[in-house]
């Protein structure tokens, strides 16, 4: 079953054409990894996909079409000022998620409880990347779209990754997801390069 | 109804040759029109009996604040117009109107205060009208400079295109001031119900440079609107193609 | 309803966080106010004829100062992103944060109006009017600000042309403020201006937030 279709897609950036008459389908179960130079359109296609940006022709599908995408951009969602604790919270406040997770989900991405009540000014760039992954937990949504997701983790945070992909891929999720470098190891996933 | 003669015109190089063609023919018109208002008006025109020839500043005041709340509508129109359908000729006229309309609400504005040292004694008062229109040329400079501040243009439009249509809820305010408060501005003379309150002989050279102004506005429009689509398609072939036929060798980059 | 206490509770810790950032607008009032009143010889009656402006003016001013910040960062961290792609919709979440704004630098600015008028001078029948015109005012401004921080949210020089843009759309509201406090001291009634104040809040309070969420959606792209 496709859970995302991109139907003659045409990406732009302000005026600028990036992508024309891009075809795109995403089926239940299935990781697809995009590759390309700098540049040439991912994170501008992504951003489509997930409606922040305006196509400029074509057309995007989802089934069911109620829920909207999760996505993850370069920029973490996080406010500096909060904690990772406080910036979950608000989280699953505006999307209707059950607070009561929050600590399972920051315990899963190997997060210390000390620095779960530090203010996200004084984590490193990884730790706000797993606080940031940690939100995919909290709110359940069919179709995950990822900017670049595995920036700054470290070698467990790969492994913690791909323990969340496998596990959202197996429950009928899809997973569309860009990055520079290798796929850490038991994900398969389609390659397609722009 | 068939609309592809509309979708024709939008697009960009269709509508350069469509104004490069009637601007010149709006812009003549229109200064004739006004040259037969200024004539009409300095000249032909008696003197009225209370304001003796003070009262001729009304071909110039008159037709400028006519058109600042005209171009001021235009300008939220096609605001919404970019909001809603994000049409790149809606954006550009929008950006081309600013500029001009700030022109004439200035000059409204100083004829105003011109005519009004004579006639109230004040080169300004703060009556509902003049704040109004004051306001008015608050809102097309912050036009202008919201414009300026962005990089991308077609984001700067459609900002533009907002601050427009919020400002928008000015314009019948200062038409209306005149009747909804206690003003020393005369009320309205030609747009309202019944006769108009102007003899004839005065009235004629007034309908000449109301249209002249018009007229000659559209025409700048038109040229300003040719400039900003110049500007922002100067990558595509049709910019260089005409860059090649209107100067032979011109390099458009 | 989650949404709700979601979004104010988050504006309500960011504050506490930062408080000296929310002093700043009734420090800023009490300052230009005191101004006012070293800059008149001393126990200037022409002091109290003037007092409903200055309070005006100085209340919009210092309601004005907090308004550059009030997406900024919300924009640079990714929240504005996340919040697009979330399941509240972006005109209430804009709705809520205008009302934390005005509950954080107007309401301040309406408790401290009194004492400052009786400073002026201004006789006590009209302080009423002065204290309601700015409940009413000071909302306008804290959603039209609002407006506007959305307008040039990301802009490098967002920031100067700020108050440019509020200052022709604020313009009824100080004209109306100033006014009833005025045709009080008259001893006329307050009400007309008052009644155009409440319209005018209205306007704001429904029209603006779906606007501001269309030139948050804007600075996006």
């Amino acid at each position: 079953m496709s859970l995302l279709i991109a139907d003659r897609l045409t990406v732009l950036r302000g005026d600028r054409v990036l992508l024309r008459d891009f075809d795109l389908c995403l089926a239940a179960g299935e990781l697809l990894h995009l590759r390309g130079a700098n540049g040439v359109g991912k994170t501008s296609l992504l951003e489509t996909l997930a409606g922040l940006r305006r196509a400029g022709g074509g057309a995007v599908r989802q089934t069911p079409d109620d829920a909207p995408p999760h996505w993850l951009g370069h920029r973490n969602g996080l406010n500096l000022q909060l904690s990772a604790i406080e910036n979950l919270r608000f989280w699953c406040g505006i999307n209707g998620a059950p607070a009561s997770a929050i600590d399972a989900a920051l315990a899963r991405m190997k997060l210390p409880p000390r620095a779960r009540l530090r203010s996200c000014r004084l984590l490193s760039a990884g730790q706000k990347r797993r606080t940031a992954l940690a939100r995919l937990l909290l709110q359940r949504r069919s179709v995950w779209l990822l900017d670049e997701p595995l920036d700054g983790l470290d070698i467990d945070g790969l492994g913690l990754f791909a323990e969340l992909v496998e596990e959202h891929l197996q429950g009928g999720g899809a997973v569309l997801m860009t990055s520079h470098q290798m796929l850490p190891a038991p994900l398969v996933a389609r390659e397609w390069l722009l | 109804m068939n609309w592809t003669w509309f979708h024709r015109l939008a697009s960009p190089p269709s509508f350069f040759r469509f104004a490069q063609r009637l601007a010149p023919w709006l812009g003549g018109l229109g200064l004739l029109l006004l040259v037969a208002c200024w004539f009409g008006g300095l000249v032909l025109a008696p003197a009225d009996y209370q304001q003796k020839d003070a009262f001729r500043i009304i071909y110039v005041h008159v037709p400028a604040a006519a058109v600042s709340l005209t171009l001021y509508v235009a300008m939220a129109v096609c605001g919404a117009i970019t909001l809603i359908w994000r049409m790149k000729l809606a954006e550009c006229v929008l950006i081309a109107i600013a500029p001009v309309g700030a022109s004439f609400t200035a000059l409204a504005l100083i004829t105003g205060m011109l005519w009004g040292k004579p006639m109230w004694g004040a080169y300004w008062v703060w009556d509902a009208r003049l704040t109004a229109e004051l306001v008015l040329l608050f809102l097309y400079l912050g036009v202008v400079g919201l414009n300026g501040a962005f990089d991308d243009a077609r984001a700067a439009a459609r900002a533009c295109g907002l601050l427009a249509i919020v400002g928008a809820v000015n314009v019948p305010i200062v038409h209306f001031s005149v009747d909804w408060w206690n003003s020393l501005h005369q009320g309205a003379t030609i747009l309202k119900f019944g006769k108009p309150n102007i003899s004839a002989d005065m009235a004629w050279p007034l309908y000449c440079g109301l249209l002249g102004t018009y007229l000659w506005c559209a025409a700048a429009v038109l040229r300003r609107t040719q400039n900003e689509l110049l500007l922002r398609e100067r990558g595509t072939r049709w910019v260089r193609e005409l860059g090649t036929e209107l100067d032979g060798a011109a390099d458009v980059s | 309803m989650s949404a709700f206490v979601a979004l104010f509770a988050r504006e309500l810790k960011l504050a506490a966080r930062a408080k000296t950032e929310w002093l700043m607008p009734p420090l800023f009032f009490v300052i230009v106010v005191t101004l006012f009143g070293f800059g008149v010889r001393p126990n200037d009656p022409q002091l109290a004829a003037f007092a409903p402006a200055i309070l005006w003016v100085g209340a919009l001013l210092a309601a004005l100062l907090s308004l550059e910040r009030l997406y900024r960062s919300d924009q640079e961290d990714g929240t504005l992103e996340q919040l697009l792609v979330s399941d509240t919709s972006l005109t209430f979440a804009v709705f809520v944060k205008s009302l934390a704004h005005w509950l954080l630098s107007g309401l301040p600015l309406v408790l401290l109006a009194a004492p400052l008028a009786s400073m002026l001078g201004l006789p006590s029948a009209q302080f009423a009017p002065l204290v309601l015109g700015l409940a009413l005012g000071t909302p306008c401004l804290s959603f039209i600000g609002g407006f506007v921080a959305a307008l040039t949210v990301g802009l490098p020089r967002g920031g100067a042309l700020l108050p440019v843009l509020v200052l022709p759309l604020i313009v009824p509201v100080v004209i109306f403020g100033a006014g009833a406090v005025r045709a009080a001291g008259q001893g006329l009634d307050a009400g007309a201006p008052l009644y155009f104040l409440a319209a005018i809040l209205m306007f704001t309070l429904t029209v603006l937030p779906w606007l501001a969420a269309a030139a948050l959606r804007n600075a996006f792209e």
